[in-house]
């Protein structure tokens, strides 16, 4: 099964959703001018089909593998990978100082997702290798960014992150890795990091693992950790390759998804200690880890699309061709392919609308991060920075839960032959699985939604889009568009639920217990309404289009119509959120643990 | 050896096309459109010689409507140094694009002129070989390899029986054949660059090219569908039916 880019629809999210006009009209974006933003998006699209998606099932199959401390990618990973290198692909969103593109982070986005639809284990290693670059151009010394970046911009080298540990998983305060001064400003870094993704691989010839590990004098608990470089190959003072350095591939592990991933085991320091560089001040790693971990949960947000999008394209086509039986009231001829029966039909329905939701969702977020860092005026970027801080968990939390939910519908639609692997369904659900877990489960994003964006500054953030989304429903309800208005309606009704169990959140604000099991039921809730605020953007655009003259083959029509869909099948969902953090919070606990 | 591209911009391979409602022609608004297949190896072709240090400079030339900008800034970025387009909106048929080539060619004076051996769109795999007469050119058409020598091409051609090999001097005509050579997919920072290269746009008047179409489209229609196969009861009713209904033995 190939993957086509959604192209039209990327398109006009970017444009009448998320704004790139916008943010190509900021202090450094000019070049991204809408030829050259379609330019772009054509060629990626094509390597996207033609390159990586033809990949996907190879990956699955063959899988990465460990031979005596040596991981080896599947066929043709090499190949693909020297392709992106080539085109210049990963430098997309990077500064031209480090042989970036200098593009912006929106339209890079559109990008990712296009490589994650068509092949989400191979896309990781971009994506990675783009969060640890973002990591070091604003927190390391120039020597370091010196050494490493330019490579790292190209894809010449790769980035990985290592947070995890054996007993330091969600709970990084438990991270024992340590590091020791060597005296001439490196370090000598010990210890066992394990999930480590594109730990090790044959693609490129070194690989840059940025490394929290906790410094002799370092406090106890997060604030004592720092943030290491530690390459897989040290490098010599002209630029070249030099030893190998004390860290190796210990073994990788078998997934039960994204297998061409190589999720690897990574000792550091078995031979004297691996040397590593100190990024940034010391104890402070993990506020830098979170830059690149706050990059990483917008690209696990974007998985969770992307993943949709292609087990969407994959079931619509499979309804269209498998002919069975007759719907209820059946006019036609003979039997019918099974798109014609209503509850395929609405199956379908529900993945569209909430694919262009999600994309909503995560355009509007990516380019909230453009404006943040690139507006001329202080008062739109804090604007910016507020917004793309309180979307953050809700693009990966809601995202990857309708990601997974959606690959899962896909194998429903296919019926019995979306259980056999041969039909490719199934990988969609295996690979779509770890992305409501890694980069932090849904629960953290939860905990992050109401820690960090509702208690912090008393439910400002939250209060404030609420009411704009409200704002906006009461227009849909007095337009002259029957789609809009019932739009409007369930989108206000919607928006008033949510800040109902905010509210509730907030005033129990004492009782931290309370609030940590009210959080993900609240992040549904937000979920469901800002996609709806951002389908029902694009439906107004769509109309506004029409009305203009617009030439349509029902691609722009389609689009209240969808929007409506979501409103009356799933915005109603927010009743039951609402009611679960009411209601519903205090007997979460109630049992007695022996009780379970 | 300056060289001369011709490329045309068809419906995307991946789409597939329907037939306008009147029988008129095949739908395009709102359709994906992108370079003829056949004219990207041609341009891949150009910019493998260029970077052989066997070709001095690529201009690249398409004939359409404005939109077809965009494909001549796909090959810009796949290499070509600068581009014309003949801007017309009205429908042009292979010999009137073969006369505005050979006006180009004139103007420009190019050592060689590669397109594709045909657009995959009306299929009619008659614009190089007319262009080569109308010029006075050597032709060597369904290139799959093409090796520059002393003032002359070496051009292996794909035939029915086989390869055939032949040599053309200098003025040539070469339309390539999927087989010549498989094009790249443009790099970022050439696409970036190919906004900054120059395209130049003519109309057909201007270079004195009439471009009222020869032909008259009757009507444009979907293939047949495939009926459904028949069971024979033996090999003697098999035979008859190949025989005197296919008419294949």
């Amino acid at each position: 099964m190939t993957y086509t880019a959604p192209l039209r629809d990327i398109r006009f999210t970017l444009e009448e959703v998320a704004g790139i006009g916008a943010v190509a009209a900021l202090p450094g974006y000019e070049e991204a001018t809408e030829e050259l933003r379609d330019s772009i998006l054509d060629e990626a699209a094509k390597i996207a089909g033609e390159v990586l998606a033809p990949l996907n099932r190879v990956g699955d199959t063959q899988g990465a593998k460990w031979v005596d401390g040596n991981v080896t990618t599947p066929e043709g990973w090499s190949d693909a990978w020297n392709t992106l290198v080539e085109g210049g692909w990963n430098g997309l969103p990077f500064d031209a100082q480090w042989g970036g593109m200098g593009l912006p982070n929106v339209l890079n986005t559109a990008v990712q997702e296009m490589w994650h639809a068509a092949n989400m284990a191979f896309a990781l290693n971009p994506m990675l290798t783009q969060g640890a670059v973002n990591a070091l151009q604003q927190f390391a010394s120039d020597e370091l960014k010196q050494t490493y970046l330019p490579r790292m911009v190209s894809g010449e080298w790769t980035g990985t992150m290592n947070l995890t540990e054996p007993q330091a998983g969600s709970d990084l305060a438990a991270i024992r890795s340590k590091a020791e001064p060597v005296g001439d400003g490196s370090y000598k870094v010990f210890g066992q990091k394990i999930f480590i993704t594109y730990g090790d691989h044959d693609l490129t010839d070194n690989i840059v693992h940025l490394v929290l590990a906790r410094l002799p004098d370092a406090p106890a608990g997060v604030k004592g950790i720092s943030l290491f470089v530690v390459p897989k190959f040290l490098v010599n003072a002209d630029g070249s390759i030099g030893a190998r350095n004390d860290v190796s591939c210990v073994s990788l592990e078998h997934k039960l998804g994204i297998h061409a991933s190589p999720t690897a085991v990574l000792s550091f320091g078995d031979q004297g200690g691996a040397l590593g560089w100190l990024v940034g001040e010391p104890h402070n790693g993990l506020a830098y880890m979170f830059v690149m971990m706050n990059h990483a949960r917008q690209s696990v947000g974007l998985q969770g699309l992307s993943i949709a999008e292609r087990a969407y394209q994959q079931a619509l086509s499979y309804a269209r061709d498998r002919v069975q039986g007759t719907p209820a009231g059946w006019k036609g001829e003979g039997r019918t392919p099974i798109v014609n029966h209503p509850d395929v039909r609405r199956l379908l329905m529900g993945m569209k609308a909430r694919i262009e939701a999600m994309r909503g969702i995560l355009y509007t977020a990516a380019a909230a991060h453009d404006v943040r860092h690139h507006h001329a005026d202080a008062e739109a970027r804090a604007k910016a920075a507020v917004l793309e801080e309180l979307l953050t968990p809700i693009a990966k939390g809601w995202s990857t839960e309708m990601g997974q939910d959606i690959a899962s519908v896909g194998v429903q639609v296919h019926g019995g032959m979306g259980f056999i692997e041969e039909t490719g369904a199934a990988q969609h659900l295996r690979d779509a699985r770890i992305t409501t877990i890694y980069e932090g489960t849904t629960a953290i994003q939860a905990n992050d939604l109401v820690n960090r964006k509702l208690l912090r500054d008393k439910g400002a953030a939250l209060t404030a889009y609420l009411a704009e989304v409200s704002r906006h429903a009461e227009e849909l309800t007095a337009s002259a568009d029957a789609n809009l208005q019932v739009l409007g309606r369930e989108l206000a009704l919607a928006a008033a639920r949510t800040g109902e169990a905010a509210a509730w959140i907030l005033a129990n604000a004492g009782s931290p217990a309370l609030a940590a099991g009210a959080a993900v039921p609240l992040l549904h809730a937000m979920g469901l309404v800002a996609g709806g605020h951002y389908l029902a953007i694009g439906a107004r655009a769509a109309l506004k289009r029409l009305a203009e003259g617009a030439a349509d083959d029902g691609f722009l029509a389609a689009k209240p119509v969808t929007a409506r869909f979501y409103a009356e099948h799933l915005l109603g969902q927010v009743e039951g959120y609402r009611s679960a953090v009411v209601n519903g919070t205090a007997t979460v606990m109630a049992l007695d643990d022996a009780q379970l | 050896m300056k060289l001369l591209c011709a490329v045309k911009r068809v419906v995307d391979y991946n789409v597939k096309i329907r037939v306008k409602a009147d029988g008129s022609g095949v739908e395009t608004a709102n359709v994906k459109m992108s370079m003829n297949p056949f004219d990207e190896i041609a341009v891949e072709e150009a910019v493998r010689l260029k970077e052989a240090g066997k070709a001095t400079e690529i201009v690249v030339v398409t004939v359409g409507p404005t939109s077809a900008q965009e494909t001549l800034r796909t090959a810009l970025a796949m290499g070509a140094d600068r581009a014309i387009l003949v801007q017309t909106d009205a429908e042009v048929q292979p010999l009137a694009v073969a006369k505005i080539l050979k006006a180009l060619a004139e103007k420009e004076q190019p050592q060689a002129v590669l397109l594709g051996k045909q657009a995959i769109d009306d299929d009619s795999n008659q614009t190089g070989q007319m262009l080569a007469a109308l010029l006075g050119w050597p032709q060597g058409t369904f290139a799959s390899k093409v090796v520059p020598g002393d003032g002359a091409l070496t051009v292996t051609r794909e035939i029915d029986g086989g390869l055939e090999t032949v040599e053309l001097k200098l003025p040539a005509v070469v339309t390539t054949d999927l087989r010549l050579n498989e094009p790249r997919y443009a790099s970022l920072p050439n696409i970036m660059k190919a906004k900054k290269k120059p395209l130049e746009t003519v109309t057909a008047d201007s270079l004195g090219v009439d471009v009222t179409p020869r032909l008259t489209t009757l009507k444009v229609a979907e293939p047949p569908s495939r009926k459904a196969g028949v069971k024979v009861p033996d090999v003697a009713a098999l035979v008859d039916r190949l025989k005197n209904e296919a008419k294949v033995i």
